[in-house]
Parts: structure tokens; C-alpha cells; sequence
């Protein structure tokens, strides 16, 4: 720890000429997305909190199915997950990996008093009490494992809690599997009964989730205005300068640990008994992935980031890469997103639009020429699109093979690509494009498993470099000396 | 000078082999302002480090009010009453300007969690102090830190104004005693000029002790009222200004055997 290293030579960054960037930055834009911006700083943080409320509350009017609805209630439970994570790693600055193990207490902890699965007859706690009584034990768990990391930073902080989540899948996995269930979990847990309503459909549970996860974001607004909050981000930015100002590190750290293990735990509820079960590998790695894709993506330390981006993350995930069609849109949609954002000047995007089609449909007269096995294969994706690339695209007969062979390919250009100078990358972008986009018909779109992360990979990745602060992510500076 | 409101006594502090601080006495009376000078690596932001909890002294106290502080937590020091900057910014730097210095009132707040988000009366009427305060406190550098700047992050500030902006939020904390680390470093002459008499408006409006260490012997020479020069962890001279500058070891310590005036600015 250097205390006092000399004084920097500074970057010398006059406010007025921060306010005088800011406003330059919004004539970058385009126009409409400027405004878009200023009228929503306008807005407030409340009324757009309703409308974002109100818009979820009318969603299902338009009569979403079973498949949909199901899609709908994952995203929620993620955001509100990404919310409750946003205290710990957005304010706090704690990198918690194990904080899907929270959400795993909280389901855990309901179905145990809310099933059969206790003693001759089971504990069928009301919700009323069963809910805050888990919420409070998980909080308390989280100050118990937060006890011995609260020194703990970084990396350190990192692995130990990383090493805790998984801890807890084995535990549900091995321990008392009289009482855990093993890997067979708990099943027959019961509904959520709230002023005398029962939760039993999808629809109620969409609603009941709308409403917790509103009701969240408005705490911890009003919980990261106040002096909790303030404290939360000044630890984050720097310990000791916090210590120095009359906060306790310590107790600071644990507080946010509680809270976003009870934000977990309130999730983990709801998931369980909208699940009627629960089973180890519903708290596995693969749930910390997106609720982190989704904190980032959205921007860690703002709580209408952490939901968005949760929000789309599933989205994309459950509901739209499912299908190879749909995610095929997202996949060339991503692409001509970013050749618009980054390729400039325009004359030099057209150029590569128009090279790549004419690159395509002159690859395609090629092998249609020379052999009929070439193009015997059809484009993976439908609809708009394969009627698009009918002719575009060369798909063979043996199409896995030759997607994996050009998979590699495309791995070799794309490092290429990001080696070459500005003139070359030009030039080498055509081919790459076409290259993906043949990766993409011969191969991917057959494996939506693996296509799946993949793509959450690039969105990020797309994210990174267009705004790496997230959607609603304010900019982050380091300490500069 | 009055009853002392810092007292070290005997401190000592080593780094692995290294003597950083070795039996060092040091006195800052009641609205005192003593500066604390040395060559590079003399010990004197250990000095500030020791005070303020940060490290723990291998033997000898620290008294404050007449109580002793040595080994105490941080940010229990600081609630006391000891305010402190940083040599090397150590801003919240995300966090708006304001933000920063509401941040430093934590420990002299109370409201918990439940009752900020509850909107309860204690909560409102701290929040509402908490701003006041601030308000106040960032007045105090006129139009160098002015009303529409608040809002901006502090990454956004000069970096004068940085240096400026981490004396209000060690205002905030409501100290009795405030450390300043080299509060001139980095800036040009008008604005090292202001400093000066920013540290004794600090001392004749908010009625604080400073202990002060700075290079710029302008600064020591017109604002204190006493001055410490220290060497290798040792103190080597003290008094007024001019007895302390031209005293042969601190001459020494500063330019090596060769003579020679500190007139120009050490
Ligand atoms: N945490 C530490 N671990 C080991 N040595 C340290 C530590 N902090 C300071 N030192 C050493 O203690 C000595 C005094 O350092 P200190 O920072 O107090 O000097 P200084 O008088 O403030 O100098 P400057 O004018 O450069 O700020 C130096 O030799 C420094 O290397
Ligand atoms: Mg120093």
C-alpha cells in the first residue's frame, strides 16, 4: 500500500470543459437519440419507475402465451437478483461470486418450511411469515460468511466466495438428503398465500414478481440516497479515504452483504414456490453468468441498469435464442449494429456493405459452378433471412464439416483483423462478414445450446467497446495517480 | 500555548528495519496552526498515518483532547475529531462533488437503514443537516468549488480543485483538529498564494488546530505559527519559522553539506 505517492502531474480536466464534453458527446449522437437522452434525465427517477412498472403490468394483456409468460417470470427473478447483486458488487465494490447461493438459501429455506418435507406432517409456515423469516436468516448467513472475508478484497474476496457457492451445491447435493432431498431436491412446496390470495398461476406469479421487484428498486433508491448508500459507493471508491472520513469499513461491507443476501433470499422464495420445487442445480454457475451478464451489461451501481439488463439478458437467452431463426436476426442485427456504430466514414461502411454482398453472391456463382455438392445445403436460419442468403451464402452438403472448418477460419481473421491496420482491416472485412455469417448457417444456428452463451459473450463484448459503463451505467474513472 | 489538543509523546514507529518515526514529541495547541517540514522520506505523512490509525506506533502515544488514541480504528479517530487530507488525492471519484462531502458526515449520523428508506423524522432531519452542512462547508471556497459544480463528479474537478475539494469533506467530518497533507502540491503560484490564506481563514473562522506539512516555504512562513522540521524520523528543529529555516541541521538536511539559504522555496 503506497500512501503517499508524489503528486501526479495530473490530467488537468477543468469542470467546464467535463460540462462542455458532455454536451459534445450529445451532438455525437443522433439527434433523436440525443433528445431521447435529455428528455429522460428530465424525466426523473420515479416517474420513469411507474411507467416502466405500468408497462410491465400491461404486457401480459397482450395475451402472452404459457412459453412467454414462463420467460417473463425468469427475467424477473434474475432482476431481481441483479438488483440485490448491484448492492454488493455496483455500491459496495465486493466482487461476490457465491451470491447464487443466497438465492439458493432463500428457495431452500422456503420450501423447507413451506413442504412436506420436515417431520410427520411438514411446516406450512403462511408466507406472511415464512418470507421475512428466510429473508432475515439468509441476511444473517450473509453476514456470517461476510464475518471472515470482510478483509478480504479483490481476488481474494473473490475466490473465497466463489469457492462458497459451490459449496452450496454440494451441500444441497450430499448433505441430509432425508431432509434436502439430494439431487432429487424438494418438491411439493407451497404456493405463496398473501391476503388471502393464493398464487397458483403463472400470470399471478408475473404480477407478484412485478410487484416485488418494483417495490425493491424503490428501497433501494431511496436506501442509496441516503447516508447508507453514500457510505456503500465512498467504500467502494477508496477504504481508507472512507475510514479517514468517519466510516466504518468494516461494518459497511457487512451491511451490504446482508442486504443482498436478503434480496437474494426474497427471490429465492418466490422462484421455489413458483417452481413447486427446487433442485441443486437451479443455484448453479450458469445463473451467476447472467445475473453478472445482466449487472454489466445494464451497469453495475445503477439499480434500473441492474434490471434492464437482467431483463434483456433473459430475454435474449430463454425467449429469443431458442429458436435459430430469431436468433439469427439478433445475431445479424448485432453485426450491422456495430458496423454502423464503429465504421466510419460512411463512405467506407457502404463500401464494405457493398463488397461483402457482391464478395457473396460472386462466392456463390463460383461453387454453384463448379459443383453442385457446394450449394446443396440450404441456410440454417428461415424466414427473412434464408430467403435473403438463398443466394448469398454457400452451404454444402456436408455442412458441419465444412462449418468447422471455417469456424477456425474466421477465428484466424478476426485476430488478423484486430492486428492490421485501419487500410487492411477495410479490406479483410468483407471476407470476415461473409465468413461469419457462413459460420453462422452451416454451424451455429444448429447448436442454440452453445450459441446461446456465445452470443451473450458478444453482446458484451459489443457492449464493451460501444459503452463500456453498461446501459444506464454512469462513467467510471480510476484513481488517476 | 494552551492545553495541547495533539500530543505525541515518544512515538515511534518501524517498517520492517526501517525507522520511519523515532521518538518523536510534537504539540498543536488549541487554533494552533504548526507545519510540518522535512526533506522527501523525512516520515512526515507517517506522522499523519500514526495520528489517524491508519498504522499502529511501535512504542510512545498519541493524545488527543487529552485522551489516547494510539491503536484506535480510523474511523474512530476521525469521529473524534481529527480531519485529514490526503497527499495523494484520494477523492470518491464517481461520486458527485457534493456526494463526497455528505459521505464524510457517516459517523456523525445516526438514522439506520430502515429509517432513511422510511422517510422517518430522524432520517429527514439528519439529511436535511447533512446537506446544510455541506453546503456550508463547500461555500467556504467560494467560487472555486461554486453551487453548479456540486453535481458533477469529482473526477470531473481540476486538480486544484480536487485538492480543495478534500479539505471541505475533511470539514464534514467535523474535526477539531485538521491534517493537512502538502494542500499546495501541484498548483501554481496565485493558487498556492490562496492556500495560505485559506489555512488561516480555516483558523480564524472554523476555529480548527491544523498540523500542516508543505514544501512550499512560503506557505510555512506566512501562515504558522510554529514549524517542526523533521529528518529521517527524528525532529530536528523547532520554533518560528525564521530560527527553524536557517537552523545548520535542517540546512543540512535539506541540501546536504554544500551551504546555502532555503529562501527559494526548498
Ligand atoms: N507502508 C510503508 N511500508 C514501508 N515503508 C514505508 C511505508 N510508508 C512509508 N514508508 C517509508 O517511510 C519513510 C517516510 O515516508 P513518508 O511518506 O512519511 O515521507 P514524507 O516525509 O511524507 O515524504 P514526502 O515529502 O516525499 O511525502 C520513507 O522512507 C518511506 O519509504
Ligand atoms: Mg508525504
Amino acid at each position: 500500500m503506497s500512501l503517499d505517492s508524489p503528486p501526479p502531474a495530473g490530467p488537468r480536466v477543468g469542470s467546464d470543459e467535463w460540462v462542455a464534453r458532455q454536451a459534445h458527446r450529445r451532438e455525437y449522437l443522433p439527434s433523436w437519440l440525443g433528445s431521447l437522452e435529455r428528455a429522460s434525465e428530465r424525466a426523473g427517477w420515479w416517474p420513469k419507475l411507474a411507467a416502466a412498472a405500468a408497462a410491465a403490468a400491461v404486457l401480459p394483456l397482450f395475451g402472452l402465451g404459457q412459453f412467454q409468460l414462463q420467460v417473463g417470470i425468469d427475467a424477473l427473478v434474475i432482476a431481481l437478483l441483479a438488483v440485490g447483486l448491484n448492492i454488493v458488487v455496483g455500491w459496495a465494490g465486493l466482487l461476490d461470486l457465491g451470491y447464487v447461493a443466497f438465492f439458493g438459501c432463500g428457495a431452500y429455506g422456503y420450501a423447507l418450511v413451506s413442504s412436506g418435507q420436515i417431520g410427520a406432517n411438514g411446516i406450512h409456515l403462511p408466507s406472511y411469515l415464512s418470507i421475512p423469516l428466510v429473508m432475515a436468516a439468509v441476511a444473517g448467513l450473509g453476514l456470517l460468511v461476510g464475518w471472515p472475508s470482510r478483509r478480504l478484497i479483490g481476488d481474494y474476496l473473490a475466490i473465497i466466495t466463489l469457492f462458497f457457492g459451490e459449496a452450496f451445491v454440494e451441500f444441497t447435493n450430499n448433505v441430509a438428503p432425508s431432509v434436502l432431498g439430494g439431487p432429487n431436491g424438494i418438491v411439493g412446496v407451497d404456493a405463496i398465500r398473501l391476503f388471502g390470495y393464493t398464487f397458483t398461476t403463472n400470470k399471478s406469479y408475473y404480477y407478484l414478481l412485478v410487484i416485488v421487484l418494483v417495490v425493491t428498486m424503490g428501497v433501494l433508491r431511496l436506501l442509496d440516497t441516503s447516508r447508507t448508500g453514500r457510505a456503500w459507493r465512498a467504500v467502494r471508491e477508496d477504504p481508507l479515504a472512507a475510514a479517514s472520513m468517519t466510516i466504518p469499513v468494516n461494518r459497511v461491507k457487512l451491511m451490504a452483504f446482508a442486504f443482498g443476501a436478503a434480496v437474494a433470499a426474497l427471490a429465492g422464495t418466490l422462484f421455489a414456490a413458483q417452481q413447486i420445487s427446487v433442485f441443486p442445480t437451479d443455484f448453479d454457475t450458469p445463473i451467476l453468468i447472467l445475473v453478472y451478464a445482466g449487472l454489466i451489461l445494464g451497469g453495475a451501481g445503477s439499480i434500473a441498469g441492474a434490471c434492464t439488463g437482467a431483463l434483456v439478458v433473459m430475454v435474449v437467452y430463454d425467449g429469443l435464442l431458442r429458436s435459430p431463426t430469431e436468433s439469427g436476426y439478433l445475431f445479424y442485427g448485432l453485426i450491422l449494429l456495430t458496423l454502423l456504430a464503429k465504421l466510419r466514414p460512411w463512405r467506407r461502411l457502404a463500401l464494405v456493405l457493398a463488397a461483402t454482398v457482391a464478395l457473396g453472391y460472386a462466392i456463390h456463382a463460383i461453387a454453384a459452378a463448379v459443383s453442385d455438392s457446394a450449394v446443396a445445403g440450404g441456410p440454417h436460419s428461415a424466414g427473412l433471412i434464408a430467403g435473403a442468403l438463398r443466394d448469398w451464402v454457400v452451404v454444402p452438403a456436408s455442412a458441419t464439416v465444412a462449418g468447422n472448418w471455417g469456424f477456425v477460419a474466421l477465428v484466424c481473421l478476426l485476430v488478423a483483423l484486430v492486428q492490421v491496420s485501419s487500410q487492411w482491416r477495410t479490406i479483410l472485412l468483407p471476407p470476415t462478414l461473409y465468413l461469419a455469417s457462413f459460420v453462422w448457417e452451416t454451424r451455429l444456428a444448429a447448436e442454440p445450446a452453445i450459441t446461446r452463451q456465445l452470443m451473450i459473450g458478444a453482446i458484451l463484448i459489443v457492449m464493451m467497446n460501444a459503452r463500456p459503463q453498461g446501459l444506464f451505467g454512469s462513467r467510471r474513472v480510476e484513481a488517476l495517480t | 500555548m494552551s492545553d495541547p489538543v495533539l500530543e505525541l509523546d515518544r512515538l515511534s514507529l518501524s517498517f520492517g528495519g526501517l525507522r520511519a518515526l523515532s521518538e518523536l514529541d510534537l504539540g498543536v495547541g488549541e487554533r494552533e496552526i504548526v507545519s510540518l517540514i522535512g526533506p522527501n522520506g523525512a516520515g512526515k505523512s507517517t506522522v499523519f498515518n500514526v495520528i489517524t490509525g491508519v498504522y499502529e506506533p511501535s512504542s510512545g502515544d498519541v493524545r488527543f483532547a487529552g485522551r489516547s488514541i494510539a491503536g484506535l480504528a480510523p474511523h474512530r479517530v476521525a469521529r473524534l475529531g481529527i480531519g485529514r487530507t490526503f497527499q495523494s488525492l484520494r477523492l470518491f471519484l464517481n461520486m458527485s462533488v457534493i456526494e463526497n462531502v455528505m459521505a464524510a458526515t457517516y459517523g456523525n449520523t445516526k438514522a439506520m437503514p430502515w429509517e432513511s428508506v422510511l422517510r422517518l423524522p430522524r432520517a429527514r432531519r439528519e439529511e436535511r443537516e447533512v446537506r446544510a452542512l455541506a453546503e456550508d462547508v463547500l461555500s467556504f471556497f467560494g467560487q472555486r468549488l461554486a453551487g453548479y459544480r456540486w453535481e458533477q463528479p469529482a473526477y470531473s474537478l481540476s486538480y486544484a480543485n480536487r485538492r480543495r475539494l478534500e479539505i471541505a469533506r475533511a470539514l464534514a467530518t467535523s474535526p477539531r483538529l485538521l491534517l493537512l497533507d502538502e494542500p499546495a502540491a501541484g498548483m501554481n503560484p496565485a493558487e498556492t498564494h490562496e492556500v495560505t490564506e485559506l489555512i488561516s481563514r480555516l483558523r480564524d473562522e472554523r476555529g480548527v488546530s491544523i498540523l500542516v506539512i508543505e514544501h512550499d516555504m512560503h506557505v510555512v512562513d506566512s501562515c504558522s505559527n510554529r514549524v517542526v522540521a523533521l529528518d529521517h524520523g527524528v525532529k530536528i528543529a523547532e520554533g518560528g519559522f525564521d530560527r527553524v529555516a536557517a537552523h545548520p541541521a535542517v540546512v543540512e538536511a535539506y541540501l546536504g553539506k554544500d551551504p546555502g539559504a532555503l529562501s527559494d522555496g526548498g
